[in-house]
C-alpha cells in the first residue's frame, strides 16, 4: 500500500495517539485503566487548594466565564488560550498529545470531532466525575453527541439546532413567500434569481458540515459506528432526497459560489446577494457583529421540511469541553467545565450571545421571550428551541470526521464546479472515507 | 518614475544569484552615463506594468485601512468609502483585546533583533572564516551550505517541532529564535562577499603590523564588509519578520505570537460561531506590520544595493 507523506503523517499522529492512550492507561497514576471516581468533595478540596488551569478554547464567551470562575474561586487561575479555531486547534492538540507535552487541562472540541479523541482514549471519561448525573440537563441532540458507546467524554457547551435565516427585505422586495418545504425553497430560489440575477437563495461551495446536517435532516444515516467497526453508506432514501433537491439548485446555478465565513460572504449577507442561510442557532451573534449593516433586514423561520407539515430538524455545529487524559488538575478541569456548561456559566454565556444546550434554559420564559433587535424584535429563540426539541434521532459522525470533512471538497465539491453529479460526488466521498478508514485500521463495512 | 521600479524589481535577481547578474545590470549603465539614455517604449510599458502589479495591492491595503468594518463591505475595494476611519482603526488595533497587538509587535521585534541579528552575526563570522582561512573539511562545509540553501525551511519545521518538544522548548520564544539564527544563504553570501571585498594583502599587512586576528577582524575586516552585512541583515530581517509557518507550529500561547500569527488569529475570529468579525483591524494591523519593513528598505537602500554589486567586480 502506498501512502503519500501527508497521509503517513496523519497515520503517525493517530498511531502515536493510540499508543499514548494505551500507555497512559497502563502506567500513569491519575488515569489508570479504570479511572477512579472523583467525588464532589475531592473537587471542592481542589478548588480550595487552587492552581492554574490551562484551557484551550476559541469560544469567545468563555472569557467572561473564566473571569467569573476565578472570582468565585480566588485560588484558581484560569489560563484561557485560543490555540486556533476548529481544525487548527485539533492539529495543535494532536501535536501536543503526540509529543506528550503542553496538553491543556480542558479543551474545546466540536461534536463532529469528538469521536476521534474518544476512540483513541485521548480524553477522560466523565462519568467517574459525576457527569452521568447531568444527562437530564441537556437536550438529547448535544447529549448524544458527547457520548461514545455508553461513556460520556465531554460536557456539551452549546448546540446548533438548525433554522432558516432569511433576508426579509429581499423577500419583500421581490414578493417572495418564505418557503416551508425544500421544494418551495427551490422554487423561491428560481424566482429570486430570475427577478435579480445578482441575488441567490444561498451561498455554498461544498462544505462537509453543512452537507452532513442536511443529510441528517433528510433522514439519511450514512455513518454507523461501533467501536472500531464503521459503516459508510450514502445510498439511503434520505441521501437521495437531499441530492435530488440540491442538484436542482446546482444545475440552474441558483447557489452563490461564495465560500462561507469569508469577507465576501459577510458582504453578501449584508447587501442582499445571499437571501437565506440554513444554519445553527448560534448564528445570531455572528450576524450582530459581522453584518451590522443589515440590522433589521433579517428574520428567522423554521427549517424548510422534506415533507409538508413535518417538523424534523438537525444540528449544525456546536461544541463541548473535554478533559484530555494527559492534562493535569483534573478536579479543577472538571469543575470549570461543569461551571461553564451546566452551572452559572451557562447564563453568562447566553447573555454574551451563545446558544445553550441545557433544556432548562432552552425552555425558560426569559430565554424564549428574548426579543432580538437585530431581527426586528423577533423572538427568535422560540423557533430555535422548537428546532432543538425536534432534532432527528440516531445520527452519528465518523470517528475520523475531521479528516472526512477535510476531503469533502475534493470529492463532493466537484459537483459545485463541474458537471459531476452530486450523487456521484457523495459516492466518491464514501469511497475515499472507506479507504482512509481501512488504512487507519478500522473495520469498514461498505 | 524609474527609481521605484528598479528597487521593486531588484530582489528577484538578488535571490537567484546576486553575484552573477548584478554586475551585468550595472556595468552597461555606467558606460552609457555619458551619452543620452536610450529609451524603449516596450521597456517603459513593461516596467509600468510591473510597477502597477506591485503597487496595486499596496494601494488596496492603504485605502482599505481607512474604512470601517461596514464600509469594507459597502464600498469598492480600490476607492475610499464615505467615512474616513484610519485613525479610529489604528487606535482600535492597538487597544482591541486589551492591547494584545502591541505585545505581538514587541514579540516580532524581539524575534527580529535576536533572531535576525544573531543570524547576521553568525553569517559574518562564518563567511569571513570560510573565505580567508584554509582548514580541513572546508569543501565538506561548502557542500553542506549549498545543500542547506536548497532545503526550504518549511520542510524542516515539523521535525524541528518534534525535536524542540522533546527538549521542552515549544511554546517559548526560543522555539522561534533558535531556528531563525541559521541562515545558510546569508552565510553563503557573506562568504562570497568576503572573498572579494577583503584583499588578502590587507590581511597580511595587518598581521605583519602585529595586529591580533580578533583586532584584524573588528578594525580592518568589518568596515570592508559593511555593505554585505547590511544586505544579509535585510534578508534575515525580512525572513524573520514575515515568518509564519515556524511560529504557527511552535507557539500556542497568543502571548508569544508574532504579528503574522496574531493577525491570522484575528482573521480566523470571523469564521467561528459567536466570533467577532474584525476585518478592518486585520487590514489596519497588516498595514502597520509592513511599515517598518518598507522603512528599513528605503533607509538602507543605498547600502544593500552597493552590497550586492561590490565584490563582484574584479579590479
Amino acid at each position: 500500500m502506498r501512502m503519500n507523506a501527508r497521509r503517513l503523517l496523519r497515520g503517525i499522529a493517530l498511531v502515536s495517539a493510540l499508543t499514548l492512550g494505551a500507555t497512559a492507561c497502563g502506567g500513569s497514576d491519575d488515569s489508570a485503566a479504570e479511572q477512579k471516581p472523583v467525588s464532589a468533595k475531592d473537587i471542592d478540596a481542589a478548588l480550595k487548594k487552587g492552581g492554574t488551569l490551562k484551557v484551550w478554547a476559541w469560544e469567545p464567551t468563555l472569557k467572561k466565564v473564566a473571569a467569573d470562575f476565578e472570582k468565585e474561586h480566588p485560588k484558581v487561575k484560569v489560563d484561557l488560550v485560543n490555540a486556533g479555531t476548529n481544525a487548527d486547534q485539533y492539529k495543535a492538540l494532536q501535536n501536543a498529545i503526540a509529543a506528550k507535552k503542553g496538553v491543556p487541562d480542558v479543551a474545546q472540541i466540536e461534536y463532529y470531532a469528538l469521536g476521534e479523541y474518544a476512540l483513541t482514549k485521548a480524553l477522560d471519561k466523565l462519568a467517574p466525575y459525576g457527569a452521568d448525573k447531568l444527562a437530564g440537563k441537556y437536550s438529547p441532540g448535544p447529549w448524544n453527541s458527547v457520548k461514545s458507546g455508553k461513556d460520556v467524554y465531554a460536557l456539551p457547551m452549546d448546540s446548533g439546532p438548525m433554522a432558516m435565516f432569511y433576508n426579509k427585505k429581499v423577500f419583500d422586495k421581490y414578493k417572495l413567500k418564505v418557503p416551508t418545504t425544500w421544494d418551495e425553497y427551490v422554487k423561491t430560489a428560481r424566482d429570486l434569481h430570475k427577478a435579480n440575477p445578482k441575488a441567490y437563495i444561498t451561498a455554498d461551495v461544498g462544505e462537509g458540515g453543512t452537507a452532513t446536517s442536511m443529510l441528517w435532516q433528510a433522514g439519511s444515516r450514512p455513518y454507523k459506528v461501533d467501536g472500531t467497526k464503521v459503516k459508510i453508506d450514502f445510498s439511503d432514501a434520505g441521501a437521495e432526497k437531499y441530492t435530488d433537491t440540491w442538484q436542482k439548485l446546482l444545475d440552474d446555478k441558483l447557489i452563490a459560489p461564495i465560500t462561507g465565513w469569508t469577507d465576501d460572504w459577510y458582504k453578501g449577507l449584508g447587501d442582499g446577494t445571499i437571501a437565506t442561510l440554513t444554519t445553527g442557532a448560534w448564528m445570531p451573534a455572528n450576524f450582530v457583529s459581522g453584518v451590522k449593516d443589515a440590522s433589521g433586514d433579517w428574520r428567522v423561520a423554521p427549517l424548510p421540511q422534506w415533507t409538508e407539515g413535518d417538523t424534523t430538524t438537525a444540528e449544525n455545529g456546536g461544541s463541548s469541553l473535554a478533559l484530555p487524559t494527559l492534562g493535569k488538575h483534573k478536579e479543577l478541569a472538571y469543575a470549570f467545565a461543569e461551571y461553564a456548561n451546566a452551572g452559572k456559566g451557562v447564563q453568562t454565556r447566553i447573555k454574551e450571545g451563545a446558544f445553550p444546550a441545557t433544556t432548562a434554559d432552552l425552555e425558560s420564559d426569559a430565554f424564549q421571550n428574548t426579543a432580538f433587535p437585530y431581527f426586528g424584535g423577533q423572538k427568535a429563540n422560540k423557533i430555535f428551541a422548537e428546532s432543538a426539541a425536534n432534532v432527528g434521532r440516531g445520527w452519528s459522525y465518523l470517528p475520523y470526521q475531521v479528516y472526512a470533512n477535510s476531503i469533502f471538497n475534493d470529492t463532493v465539491g466537484k459537483a459545485y464546479v463541474s458537471g459531476t453529479k452530486l450523487a456521484d460526488g457523495l459516492k466518491a466521498w464514501q469511497d475515499a472515507s472507506v479507504k482512509y478508514g481501512e488504512e487507519q485500521g478500522f473495520t469498514v463495512e461498505k | 518614475m524609474s527609481t521605484p521600479v528598479t528597487t521593486a524589481s531588484r530582489p528577484a535577481p538578488a535571490t537567484s544569484g546576486a553575484q552573477g547578474s548584478a554586475p551585468r545590470l550595472r556595468g552597461p549603465r555606467k558606460r552609457t552615463e555619458g551619452r543620452l539614455p536610450r529609451r524603449s517604449v516596450l521597456l517603459t510599458v513593461l516596467t509600468g506594468l510591473v510597477l502597477l502589479y506591485s503597487l496595486v495591492p499596496l494601494a488596496w491595503l492603504v485605502i482599505s485601512a481607512t474604512k470601517t468594518q461596514e464600509g469594507l463591505a459597502r464600498s469598492f475595494g480600490l476607492w475610499f468609502s464615505g467615512d474616513f476611519a484610519l485613525w479610529d482603526n489604528i487606535s482600535e488595533t492597538f487597544t482591541y483585546n486589551d492591547g494584545v497587538f502591541t505585545r505581538w509587535l514587541l514579540n516580532t521585534v524581539l524575534y527580529v533583533v535576536v533572531g535576525a541579528g544573531g543570524a547576521t552575526l553568525l553569517a559574518v563570522l562564518g563567511g569571513y572564516a570560510l573565505a580567508k582561512f584554509t582548514f580541513p573539511g572546508k569543501r565538506a562545509v561548502f557542500a553542506v551550505i549549498i545543500g542547506a540553501v536548497a532545503v526550504p525551511g518549511t520542510a524542516l519545521a515539523v521535525p524541528t517541532f518534534l525535536m524542540f518538544s522533546e527538549m521542552g522548548l515549544t511554546n517559548t520564544p526560543w522555539a522561534v529564535i533558535i531556528p531563525s539564527l541559521i541562515s545558510p544563504f546569508g552565510l553563503y553570501l557573506m562568504w562570497v562577499f568576503a572573498t572579494e571585498a577583503v584583499p588578502d594583502e590587507l590581511l597580511e599587512a595587518a598581521r605583519i603590523d602585529g595586529a591580533s586576528e580578533v583586532r584584524t577582524f573588528f578594525q580592518v575586516v568589518l568596515p570592508l564588509l559593511a555593505p554585505g552585512i547590511v544586505t544579509v541583515l535585510l534578508f534575515t530581517v525580512v525572513a524573520t519578520w514575515n515568518n509564519y509557518f515556524l511560529p504557527l507550529i511552535m507557539l500556542k500561547d497568543p502571548d508569544w505570537y508574532p504579528l503574522t500569527l496574531g493577525l491570522n488569529s484575528w482573521n480566523a475570529q470571523a469564521a467561528t460561531a459567536g466570533g467577532e468579525a474584525v476585518f478592518n483591524l486585520v487590514i489596519t494591523g497588516s498595514l502597520i506590520t509592513i511599515v517598518p519593513l518598507i522603512a528599513a528598505f528605503l533607509l538602507l537602500q543605498k547600502y544593500w544595493q552597493s552590497g550586492l554589486a561590490a565584490g563582484s567586480v574584479k579590479e
